[in-house]
């Protein structure tokens, strides 16, 4: 299943965000954990991470540092700071919101027509 | 595990990855170092599980995801990457950052120095508004040598051409002071006009140094001129409000500065600004777009318009050319115009593309020119004897003759080119082979003049 642009585009601040609140991180390792939670579903190009990563920068949600990694090369790690901390508990309750409304309604649709629900492709959300 | 071999071929392939990928303005190089750490790391995952190094490369990369679509995301994020920096942006390396700041040192003392050297005569008694033609005659003498010292400086000159240039310029200076001019004559003028005209092909050599044989060396100087030209000027303009600026505040509190504003700050300050505006050139021209081309582009049409306008009013309204004395000038103006155009569209010019329909334009405005100047020759020609050989008037005729014969010669190989019976570059080799003519004939005004006619 493909998960369409803006959506990922949408989802991407809090992903990144919530990913570094577990620990500090750099691109490489963000990106595999993004698949590992997702179990491969979430598909993102590598290099449009890194575009994402400098607008949070930007905006003070994160701070990167220069690291040598124990391969020997020069790795750029990026840490959340508080601001990032209180965005992401902004986005979380946006997005508990837009979830228990989508799941309101995936719900109610259950109840109405039970006979369609084999055969419709939308009720995958329970999962997501 | 990968072979060395391979692991070679990997190194190759991340080096012309990372060429290819630092040719994009909107991602910087501490952008594509983040990158190449990921490529890296994405190729070690990918061998480890099995692939061989460049298919685990042509995965990552490809993962990586297209890099149009790449660096416009960069670019959404940093906007102001698209806009080249005017202040010296600070280079990726030590070494050239060093280089650049001892350049800059070097260029701001030469401007300070030329500040200086155009008021050492005020110790000797002599002033501004007094000895205006001294001031006029010389003013080349005072400056452009510090700018020849600064590319010899830059290019590491060899000895040799060092003396030949220093020959060229203490000639200058006998020749614009020995002369008994009389007080604010044609031809003490005429030595003030043409002396940095044949000073600059001195500038250019020192430009150019070992390249000035070839003709992309002397294009440089041709680029280097239009673009410190244009500096220039807007140097000056922003001399002109920081001068009237500080005349107005000062007037406030009942302080004239006029008398220094004029000797002092104007002076020096445009002295000075000749050598900083073309370390600016220099520094810059690596960074940002010339100017000269874009705004030959934007007004080739316009002259050309207007000349075959002129044209076409003069054939339908009959020969009426009113001859004064001053047409002459006024039409050498022109064809300095029509060859500044031509040679800052030459000078921007792939010799490799195939003619287009600016081209056209060009032949047309070279074209008209010079059946425009044929009219005002013809009908001066008629009545040169009326108006009589003044100094002004031969040198006029000289500056017409010089430029009509390089303009026409032009319009042959371009029309050659058009029709695809030569190359564009022998137009470039033509223009920069005719360089030195200029300062030849300049220097046949400054030398030969005031004897001929007298120092009148």
């Amino acid at each position: 299943m493909e998960i369409n642009k803006d959506l990922i585009a949408a989802s991407s601040t809090p992903i990144v965000l919530a990913i570094l609140a577990e620990e500090d991180s750099y691109g490489y390792a963000i990106l595999k954990r993004v698949q590992e939670l997702s179990g491969g579903r979430m598909e993102w190009t590598d290099g449009m991470l890194y575009p994402v990563l400098h607008r949070l920068e930007r905006l003070g949600h994160v701070e990167a540092r220069w690291e040598v990694a124990e391969s020997g090369r020069r790795r750029k790690y990026y840490r959340i700071t508080p601001r990032g901390r209180a965005q992401l508990a902004e986005e979380r309750g946006q997005w508990q919101a837009v979830d228990a409304t989508l799941r309101g309604i995936w719900q109610a649709l259950c109840l109405r027509v039970p006979a369609s629900h084999s055969a419709s492709a939308i009720p995958l959300p329970q999962g997501a | 595990m990968p072979v060395p071999g391979d692991a070679v071929s990997l190194e190759e392939q991340i080096d012309r990855w990372r060429s290819y990928v630092r040719r994009r303005q909107a991602i910087h190089s501490v952008d594509v170092a983040e990158l190449e750490d990921h490529l890296r790391e994405q190729v070690a995952v990918l061998v480890d599980a099995g692939l061989a190094t460049d298919e685990a490369f042509l995965v990552a990369v490809k993962r990586m995801g297209d890099l149009d679509a790449l660096s416009r995301e960069f670019a959404r994020e940093h906007s102001d990457r698209l806009w080249k920096q005017l202040v010296v942006g600070p280079s990726d390396s030590e070494e050239p950052r060093a280089r650049a700041r001892t350049d800059a040192i070097v260029a701001f003392c030469l401007a300070v120095a030329a500040a200086v050297v155009i008021k050492v005569p005020v110790a000797f008694g002599i002033q501004l508004d007094q000895d205006a033609g001294f001031y006029a005659r010389n003013l080349s003498i005072f400056v452009l040598p510090l700018l020849t010292g600064y590319f010899v400086w830059k290019r590491r000159l060899d000895t040799s051409t060092l003396r030949w240039l220093a020959v060229a310029i203490v000639a200058a200076g006998v020749f614009a002071n020995v002369y008994p001019f009389s007080p604010s004559g044609y031809t003490e003028a005429l030595t003030a006009l043409h002396l940095p005209i044949a000073l600059w092909l001195v500038v250019g050599i020192a430009y150019a140094s070992d390249r000035w044989g070839q003709v992309g060396g002397r294009m440089d100087f041709i680029r280097f001129s239009g673009e410190l030209f244009i500096y220039y000027v807007l140097i000056a303009l922003g001399g002109g409000v920081f001068t009237g600026f500080m005349g107005m505040i000062f007037q406030a509190i009942g302080i004239d500065l006029e008398p220094i504003l004029g000797s002092w700050v104007l002076l020096c300050g445009a002295a000075g600004a000749v050598v900083i505006a073309s370390w600016l050139v220099e520094a810059k021209q690596s960074v940002i777009e010339n100017m000269a081309p874009v705004l030959t582009r934007l007004f080739t049409p316009l002259f050309a318009v207007v000349l075959v306008t002129f044209l076409g009013t003069l054939l339908w309204t009959g020969p009426g050319v009113d001859i004064e004395r001053d047409v002459l000038i006024a039409f050498d103006l022109l064809l300095v115009v029509v060859l500044g155009l031509l040679l800052y569209s030459v000078s921007a010019r792939d010799p490799r593309s195939p003619p287009g329909a600016f081209d056209v334009v060009q032949v047309v405005l070279v074209v008209s020119a010079l059946l425009a100047d044929a009219v005002a020759l013809w009908a001066i020609a008629a009545r040169i004897t009326e108006f009589g050989f003044s100094p002004n008037r031969v040198a006029a005729l000289g500056v017409n003759l010089i430029l009509l014969v390089n303009l026409a010669w032009s319009a042959v190989l371009y029309v050659r080119f058009l029709r695809r019976r030569g190359s564009f570059s022998l137009l470039e080799r033509w223009q920069t082979d005719y360089l030195p003519v200029y300062a030849l004939w300049a220097a046949i005004v400054v030398i030969a003049f005031p004897l001929v006619f007298g120092y009148i």
